[in-house]
């Protein structure tokens, strides 16, 4: 018999309804098990036992009672850039280590009402800018799978979580990889949906035209079934879509037979690895096993993506993050002599490198004189990238690529160059700028470190790929690989 | 493009950013890198694109400004309130700004 902490969200859903076990029970076994492990990891944060252990106990009255709310009684976590009422959320940073939300945000309050059990809220790189985790306030992340190297980011915390089997699943975001660049590093699942599909209400802004969340889980069935929880309208974000959000679950099943899979020449160029090359092709091969056609098709302006994203975000960034200024929330520095000086120390204090180095370049780049050059051109930029795709998906159904560029890196390794760091993302980046849905999941491994291998869809697509995803993981085992540290 | 620390200085200033000097060469070099990666940018004739911010060219929804009945506003003051730095009988204190 499977140990707790190794079954699914689906399983634990089964089984907490068979009173197989009580949603106090799974929910004691998670906390026992992140008080021995989270200090090798670092995943959280901050852990709610009480909080968790209330609602496990109301979840098990609710199933007594007969409902049947979809996640009731699943522990998760949150990633600590959703606000929730009561606990902390400190984005990473020092600027709000203090910050404890009078509310919660949308995705928060929607997984209460699913009837989940919060377990605590999971690290992450500072005000989610970094693709390593190295920018925690809190300290970096490990990776599960070796503790010498990073787990990915932002949503890092998140994914080393899942993987540790320290969370059934947890929540993530994703603004240029965030979801699936840790997912692909740390060998789980994660989707990072259309923008708009979920809302990005009390989910602390970084780069609002690009900013999405999503699930990150075992797999895509897990995936499909958090989606169902997490997504719709929701008026208190502007830019949520009113559209008719699909039951994800119901098609994971359909066969891939005939499915065009577009494979971009540009996702296997040179920058690409070799032996990673050839994992995804092994990958691509397994799909096309199961009845998927395999096309070339071209992305001209994908190399641009990245410039083009180091323009929108950091300017979307330094607008956003302009908010903390040390007088209704957050950090403030002491004995400020003037207000000015309240402003630029609370700020030069609060936050970290990073953050204020993407502050600056985004400040620079919205400066008198400077933003027909940076953000109109990246804007523009950005057209032609969602046009690349708008003529792929007139010829595919999805579009199949790596993930990221290599496997986990060891720590330091990119920290001095902010460039190399960035360059991470490079397959994932253009997905934010186009507003797809796109996944990683677990498709091999190189040395014994998990790979991913990244699937876009078209917009609202998102059952196509989590189909996609569920048809290869039931040919494969790749997803149920675990590291060998939790085998000791 | 590369950036001077002059210049850093400069846009620390409109962030409300400190930059120590001892830094802002530093800072100058790695900003002048991103900047270099930016431009790549330049290359691409762009003259007859329409810039795009939203990629389903969805406008923002607005909803009517109108309090709501079922909130408890002076409750929802005090709740924001507790979490500031400094507050005195309902306000927000920052240092003196006239004398």
């Amino acid at each position: 018999m499977k140990a707790l902490h190794e079954l699914t969200v689906a399983q634990i859903q089964q089984q907490l309804i068979e009173k197989k076990f009580s949603s106090r029970e799974i929910t004691e076994h998670y906390l026992n098990r992140i008080d021995t492990l989270n200090s090798d990891y670092n995943c959280y944060i901050t852990v709610d036992a009480n909080g968790a252990l209330t609602a496990a106990d109301k979840a098990d009255q609710a199933i007594a009672a007969g409902s049947r709310a979809p996640l009731l009684g699943v522990p998760i976590a949150h990633k600590d850039i959703f606000c929730t009422k009561g606990v902390a959320t400190t984005c990473g940073s020092r600027m709000l280590a203090n910050f404890v939300s009078p509310y919660d945000a949308t995705v928060v309050s929607k997984m209460k009402v699913a009837g989940t059990v919060m377990l605590g809220k999971t690290n992450m790189d500072e005000f989610a800018m970094g693709s390593s985790n190295e920018t925690s306030f809190f300290g970096p992340v490990k990776n599960p799978w070796d503790v010498e190297t990073v787990p990915g980011g932002s949503s890092g915390g998140s994914a080393a979580a899942v993987a540790a089997q320290l969370a059934p699943a947890a929540t993530g975001t994703d603004t240029g990889g965030s979801i699936r660049q840790p997912a692909a590093l740390c060998g789980i699942t994660g989707i990072k949906p259309t923008y708009g599909r979920v809302s990005r209400y009390g989910m602390i802004a970084f780069a609002s035209s690009l900013d999405q969340a999503g699930p990150m889980t075992k797999t895509a069935e897990d995936a499909a079934i958090l989606l169902n929880s997490m997504s719709g309208l929701d008026h208190k974000d502007s830019t949520s879509l009113d559209t008719t959000v699909p039951n994800f679950t119901a098609t994971l099943d359909d066969s891939l037979a005939g499915l065009k899979i577009g494979i971009p020449k540009e996702y296997f160029d040179q920058r690409l690895d070799t032996a990673m090359a050839d994992a995804v092709q092994v990958a691509l091969a397994e799909l096309e096993k199961l009845g998927a056609k395999l096309v070339d098709i071209e992305l001209p302006n994908s190399a641009l993506s990245v410039p083009a994203y180091y323009v929108i975000a950091p300017a979307e960034a330094s607008s956003n993050l302009s908010r903390f200024d040390g007088v209704r929330y957050g950090y403030r520095c002491e004995d400020p002599e003037d207000l000015e000086d309240l402003y630029t120390r609370t700020r030069s204090e609060g936050f970290g490198d990073e953050v204020k180095r993407r502050i600056l370049v985004g400040t620079y780049a919205l400066s008198a004189g400077y933003y027909d050059a940076y953000y109109r051109k990246a804007q523009q930029i950005r057209r032609l990238i969602k046009e690349d795709f708008v003529r792929a998906f007139e010829q595919v159904d999805i579009i199949a690529g790596p993930t990221a560029p290599s496997t986990a890196f060891k720590f330091g390794a990119k920290t001095a160059d902010p460039v190399a760091m960035y360059l991470e993302d490079i397959y994932t980046i253009a997905v934010n700028l186009a507003g797809l849905p796109a996944m990683s999941l677990p498709a091999g491994q190189l040395e014994n470190m998990p790979i991913g291998m990244q699937l876009v869809g078209n917009y609202f697509a998102e059952q196509k790929l989590l189909n996609v995803a569920h048809q290869f993981q039931l040919a494969t085992q790749w997803h149920t690989s675990t590291p060998t540290s939790l085998k000791g | 493009m590369s950036i001077n620390p002059e210049q850093v200085a400069n846009t620390a200033k409109l962030a409300k950013l400190k930059i120590n000097a001892d830094e802002a060469s530093e800072v100058a070099e790695r900003i002048t890198a991103i900047l270099d990666l930016v431009d790549q940018m330049q290359a691409v004739d762009t003259e007859q694109v329409e810039p795009m911010a939203n990629a389903l060219d969805a406008v923002q929804r607005l909803r009517i400004d109108q309090a709501n009945p079922n909130e408890d506003a002076q409750a929802r003051r005090a709740a924001f309130q507790t979490i500031a730095p400094v507050t005195d009988q309902g306000l927000y204190l920052v240092p003196k700004v006239i004398d």
